[in-house]
């Protein structure tokens, strides 16, 4: 591995002018299962490896009546030890507990996951379809960001050098709503997603139509899609199949996939369509019973 | 060349101090530095929890963590597990169980099945597979494997007061 | 009918704990990466990253230059190697090849090909270091595909090469570097008689052992010119003949010390870093110390072939297969040798066949050399042969384990190559797995299939020797040269405590070096509980007889007044006797040391059969495979230690469901595996699979003393079948085509692709 300088600031305005001084060269250390791995095999240059876990905003992790705060460096396993997490935001548990394995999620934070920007990452899509909001910090000051903004390219996103990624805000989850994340690996566990969905529906109140979605879809782009057309296909439309049967079109038709070591394009655009559906009606079903 | 960084932590109970640079791994620094060899590497990339221990009591691959992060945590090995000359009841069930072949990735599981009975001592068959997936193994197929850890789990709930 | 009474045995069959367990679970155990010695060099080596080009230079200044680098060595480093083939075990090597393969010369042949390697005061260094090493190339086109390879246009390997068959050597240049064919009865006759005949095409993808432990060596030399090697290795003796003969040593002056070994399963008996650590050792006058990486034990170690394999066979509507015939082209990677042979002589070998034509082309191509993975070559062939002898019964409406019994090769029948088989237990197992509680349970539910297959691997004999040195105490110390893999120090243990009969904890086993025992073949050929305790076996006998010897003078009388049994030597009038224990104090305080050794040249033991049963069930939107249930039926001979007889037959099928669902080297058109890391090479977790049921069969092996067959390697052949044969059964679609991946079995049943 590279030689690099290691520091571990204390405030964020600390770590603000770390990365200010040292721009691109520095990288944010979270759980450190991504960015360490790709160090050492020299996919990522680093010359100031920054631990950011002793910045306290972002090791927050906050439920109250507006919703759910996640500092950009909780590990996953604080998330899914959380009962009362887990039971409003179920969705950000399928993800959290699928991400790596055990030993991962111990360390991997949904925060580090988004800034690596993977088209397959298992944690954006339930990201995008909860309308996650994105805390930047930077030089100037702070801003907010919608999630499905975040990330531009793969393994690329849109916080300049000098900017990091505070914390992941949640809205409370409206009455009669569910979200579900899932996602297609050829073993049970370890795998990059070969394909992978999130949906989020609130509905009305007898549970017989949807009132709106959030839909999105994995390693079938550059970046995770949150795809509106399948969310438009629902919104105000009864609850069934001829309804959900349009949004997955609507999926399939965005899906731009590549072939690669992990699937094939076609492959990969049919699992878009068989995921969105089962997720959709896991949301569907959570939404019944919330 | 960046200098070398002292690093005061605890590993198995033991208060210990090293020298390392920024960039060398926990498993780097253990088995390297402090010639705690029954870590082992097996992917050097997270994927096969050959080089398993706890850090603040939660599960990690020692390859994806610096050492020098472990300044004031608490870390701990699979030298640690036994009492002395006392085996863990894992250890013992291991052993009865045939759960080992070649063993290398025994110290792994070890420590990978350690900290699921701590946290879940009702553990089942499916919970079990589920959490050792992270563990690769070659040599045994996993079926004794996961039977050695159900029995150890029984024993330790008849007997929570130790080892 | 006669019955044969099991013999009772007082240690054998029970299940203690292995004598290393301890230091194994609790990491106190060295391996190859553990070992430190004072003042050591890491070592590290520079690859190609073509899979076929012309090395024009290499220039190594820049890297001998850089503070904390000790020593850069190239090919020109190495003697000249002689033309010959060394055996391995079950392979064997060209030593001229063995010695490119450790660092390449003229010509680079895949990507991962040692060109260099250098030594410095630290790993780090020495990485720093292999970038400043510049090397020239002339890249050429690589040969990526068996078949292509065969073809007349294909970029040739090796100028040189020329296809070996019963006729000779061909006249041009080729990457078939041998062409074995195997004919009995006649063809034609058998397929003319058949009423019923699938033929089918069949392919395979290059696969790894996938051992948890990386290659690990280290050297050092003594001022006197003598070296030590500690290595993680399945055979102590072929490292130091093979680094003996790679580096023009006699065979005194180099000492190989074996360590705990992380897993080999045939791919730790070649040499790859020893030679390098013994050269940077000697030119540096310090310890060397080299370690694999994961990237680098898939990309340049010895994998198993990727195959492709014509099948047809044939059989009468009464049920009789009566022609089988195949083509197998198997890839042996950068020089020959791959195991296609293998594979065509137990494709076959569990059943009575007239009418036989096996055609078998070892073929090279851009890829790392080939070495043997668990029954070498037999897993891809019996993919092919047990899916056809699958269509054939359901083609005839038999059940496919009858018609497998009513078809089963037996004691006298011809065997694969031509002699008749010894007793086998194939037809027990076959028995044992139609009465089954798996085969009996109904599976019930849409998309779900169970299939069988059965398999056939060698016992290979070989060379093993030990030594037995008896203790005051009465404890027995086993001194034998078997690295223990899979838990041979106990099953050798407990031959030696019932030949002697004495209690299995006082037995002492230790591996030692190559110094320090006798020769012995590597742990592997499912030879060593076999072949090694047949030495230990000996030994026993040898040093009751030492001890019987000694009492003629300690008690004054004949060697025929004393007899032993139940732990006791006595007179026959009974006026004298001791127990092993009393008599070992006395016989020792007052006289010489007591010891005996035994040494054997086993020949092929009797055969190991298997019969796996396995449900799965197939997801039809995605593709995905589950296994539900699985049963590996096994003739185990007599098992010593049945936990570790269970323990491979359970390895081993877990390997087979990975091989059949998702293990592939992913190559992309550069000849650069994709996947060479843990993450996207996939191999199964615990999440994966099921309880692994196992049934031992025992039908004991007439050559040995407690009738041994060996158990390691026969259960990876039937998984690869048994799993398509299952497919075929929830899908409705044959998989001809390895890995059954999800993307596969989307390809082939709903055409998605």
């Amino acid at each position: 591995m590279q030689d690099f300088e290691y520091v571990a600031p204390r405030t964020l305005d600390e770590a603000v002018g770390v990365l200010s001084k040292h721009g691109p060269a520095a990288r944010v250390l979270a759980g450190g299962t991504d960015l360490i791995v790709q160090t050492r095999e020299n996919r990522r240059d680093v010359s100031v490896m920054m631990d950011v876990k002793h910045v306290p905003e972002t090791m927050e992790l906050r439920l109250d009546a507006g919703g759910l705060t996640v500092g950009a460096a909780v590990p996953c396993a604080r998330i899914y030890g959380d009962a009362e997490i887990a039971r409003r935001y179920p969705a950000l548990i399928d993800s959290a507990s699928l991400i790596g394995g055990i030993q991962v999620q111990s360390r991997a934070s949904l925060g580090g996951n988004l800034c690596n920007a993977s088209p397959a990452a298992d944690s954006i899509p339930t990201l995008i379809a909860l309308g996650a909001v994105c805390r930047i910090a930077g030089p100037d000051g702070r801003r907010e960001a919608p999630v499905e903004e975040f990330c531009t390219a793969p393994g690329r996103n849109q916080l300049a050098p000098n900017e990091l990624l505070v914390s992941l805000a949640f809205p409370a989850p409206p009455a009669h709503a569910g979200a579900a994340f899932e996602r297609f690996i050829p073993r049970n566990e370890m795998d990059i997603a070969v394909c992978n969905a999130a949906a989020s529906v609130t509905l009305s109140a007898d549970g017989a139509t949807f009132v709106s979605a959030r839909v999105a879809v994995g390693a079938v782009a550059p970046t995770p899609l949150f795809i509106r057309a399948a969310a438009d296909a629902l919104a105000g439309q009864p609850v069934g199949a001829a309804a959900i049967d349009r949004a997955v079109e609507a999926v399939r038709a965005a899906a731009q996939p590549i072939t690669d070591m992990r699937g094939s394009a076609a492959q990969r655009r049919h699992l878009a369509g068989v995921l969105a559906r089962r997720v959709i009606e896991r949301a569907v079903e959570r939404a019944r019973t919330a | 060349m960046s200098g070398k960084t002292h690093v005061t932590t605890t590993i198995n109970g033991e208060r210990t101090e090293f020298l390392c640079e920024p960039r060398q791994s926990l498993l780097e620094v253990l088995r390297d530095e402090l010639g705690l060899t029954g870590t082992k590497e097996g992917c050097n990339n997270g994927n096969c929890g050959a080089c398993n221990v706890t850090l603040n009591g939660a599960l990690v691959n020692s390859c994806c963590v610096l050492a020098v992060e472990t300044q004031d945590a608490e870390v701990r090995t699979v030298e640690g597990v036994a009492a002395g000359d006392h085996l863990h009841p894992l250890q013992r069930s291991f052993l009865e169980n045939a759960a080992l072949q070649c063993g290398i990735c025994t110290p792994g599981f070890i420590v990978a099945a350690k900290a699921l009975l701590e946290k879940e001592p009702d553990a089942d068959e499916a919970r079990i597979r589920h959490w050792l997936a992270g563990n690769l193994c070659r040599c045994t197929g996993y079926d004794k494997i996961v039977r050695a850890v159900l029995d150890a789990a029984a024993e330790m709930r008849r007997a929570p007061a130790g080892a | 009918m006669a019955t044969t009474s099991k013999p009772q045995y007082r240690v054998i069959g029970t299940r203690p704990v292995r004598p290393d367990g301890i230091d194994k679970v609790t990491g106190r155990a060295q391996y190859g990466a553990d070992i430190r010695l004072a003042g050591m060099l890491h070592g590290k080596v520079k690859r190609s990253p073509h899979a076929h080009a012309v090395i024009k230079k290499i220039d190594v200044s820049k890297a001998l230059a850089l503070a904390g680098v000790k020593a850069v060595i190239t090919a020109s480093d190495l003697p000249e190697a002689e033309d010959k083939v060394q055996s391995l075990g079950e392979s064997s090597a060209n030593l001229r090849e063995l010695s490119s393969n450790v660092l390449a010369a003229h010509k680079v042949l895949y990507r991962g090909h040692p060109i260099a390697a250098v030594a410095a005061t630290s790993a780090q260094v020495a990485r720093q270091a292999l970038e400043l090493i510049h090397v020239e190339y002339e890249v050429l086109r690589p040969v990526l595909d068996v078949r292509e390879a065969m073809r007349q246009d294909a970029p040739l390997l090796h100028d040189g090469l020329r296809t070996r068959s019963s006729g000779g050597a061909s006249e041009r240049p080729s990457n078939v570097a041998a062409h074995t064919q195997f004919r009995f009865g006649d063809i034609e006759q058998g397929f003319a008689a058949a009423d019923v005949i699938v033929e089918r095409e069949f392919a395979t993808k290059m696969v790894h052992q996938g051992y948890i432990e990386p290659q690990a060596a280290t050297a050092t030399w003594n001022a006197d010119g003598q070296l030590t090697v500690w290595t993680s290795t399945q055979g102590a003796f072929t490292v130091r003949a093979q680094v003996a003969e790679v580096l023009r040593q006699p065979i005194s002056k180099v000492k190989v010390v074996p360590t705990e070994i992380g897993g080999g399963f045939g791919g730790k008996t070649v040499v790859y870093l020893e030679p390098l650590a013994a050269l940077l050792a000697k030119q540096t006058g310090k310890p060397v110390k080299l370690q694999m990486d994961r990237t680098e034990v898939f990309e340049a170690t010895g994998p198993t072939s990727g195959t492709s394999i014509k099948m047809k066979m044939g059989a009468t509507k009464a049920g009789k297969i009566v022609a089988a015939q195949a083509e197998l082209a198997y890839e042996s990677g950068a020089f020959p040798g791959s195991p296609v042979v293998e594979g065509s002589l137990t494709m076959l070998a569990p059943y009575d066949i007239e009418h036989v034509l096996l055609d078998a082309y070892d073929v090279v191509v851009n890829k790392p050399k080939t070495s043997a993975y668990r029954a070498p070559g037999a897993p891809a062939a019996a993919f092919a042969a047990e899916q056809a002898i699958d269509e054939l019964a359901e083609k005839l409406g038999i059940d496919p384990l009858k018609f497998r019994l009513q078809n089963s090769a037996f004691e006298g029948v011809r065997g694969p190559l031509g002699r008749p088989h010894a007793l086998i237990g194939h037809g027990e197992c076959l028995e044992a797995a139609l009465s089954s509680p798996h085969y009996n349970a109904p599976l019930e539910g849409p998309n779900r299939g169970r299939g069988v297959a059965s398999g056939y691997w060698f016992n290979a004999g070989m060379r093993s020797s030990a030594t037995v040195t008896l203790q005051p105490d009465g404890s027995v110390s086993l001194i034998e040269g078997s690295t223990d893999i899979g838990g041979t120090r106990a099953s050798l243990a407990m031959q030696l405590a019932e030949t002697l009969g004495i209690e299995y904890d006082d037995v002492k086993p230790s591996v030692v070096d190559t110094d320090s025992v006798g020769y012995n073949d590597v742990t592997g050929g499912s030879r060593v509980t076999y072949a090694s305790g047949m030495a230990v076996h000996e030994a026993g006998l040898a040093l009751q007889r030492e001890i019987i010897e000694r009492l003629t003078k300690h008690w004054q009388c004949a060697r025929e007044d004393i007899e032993y049994g139940d732990g006791t030597f006595r007179t026959k009038d009974a006026a004298k006797q001791g127990t092993f224990k009393e008599l070992a104090g006395q016989l020792l305080g007052r006289g010489a040391g007591i010891m005996a050794s035994g040494s054997v040249q086993a020949g092929f033991g009797s055969a190991a059969l298997a019969t796996h049963i396995v449900d799965v069930e197939v997801d039809p939107e995605t593709g995905k495979v589950t296994v539900l249930r699985y049963t590996a039926v096994q003739d185990a001979g007599t098992a010593i230690h049945p936990s570790y007889v269970e323990g491979q037959m359970q390895g081993g099928a877990v390997q087979g469901i990975g091989w059949a669902l998702n293990e592939e080297y992913y190559y992309d058109d550069s000849g650069r595996m994709a996947n060479s890391s843990f993450l996207d090479y996939r191999m199964p977790t615990a999440l994966d699979v099921p309880m692994i049921d196992t049934i031992i069969v025992e039908v004991p092996s007439p050559v040995h003393p407690y009738g041994v067959r060996g158990v390691g390697e026969v259960p990876i052949v039937p998984p690869l079948a048994a799993i398509a044969n299952a497919v075929y059964r929830a899908t409705g679609v044959r998989q001809t085509q390895l890995p059954m991946s999800p993307r596969r079995i989307l390809e082939t049943t709903l055409g998605i692709e």
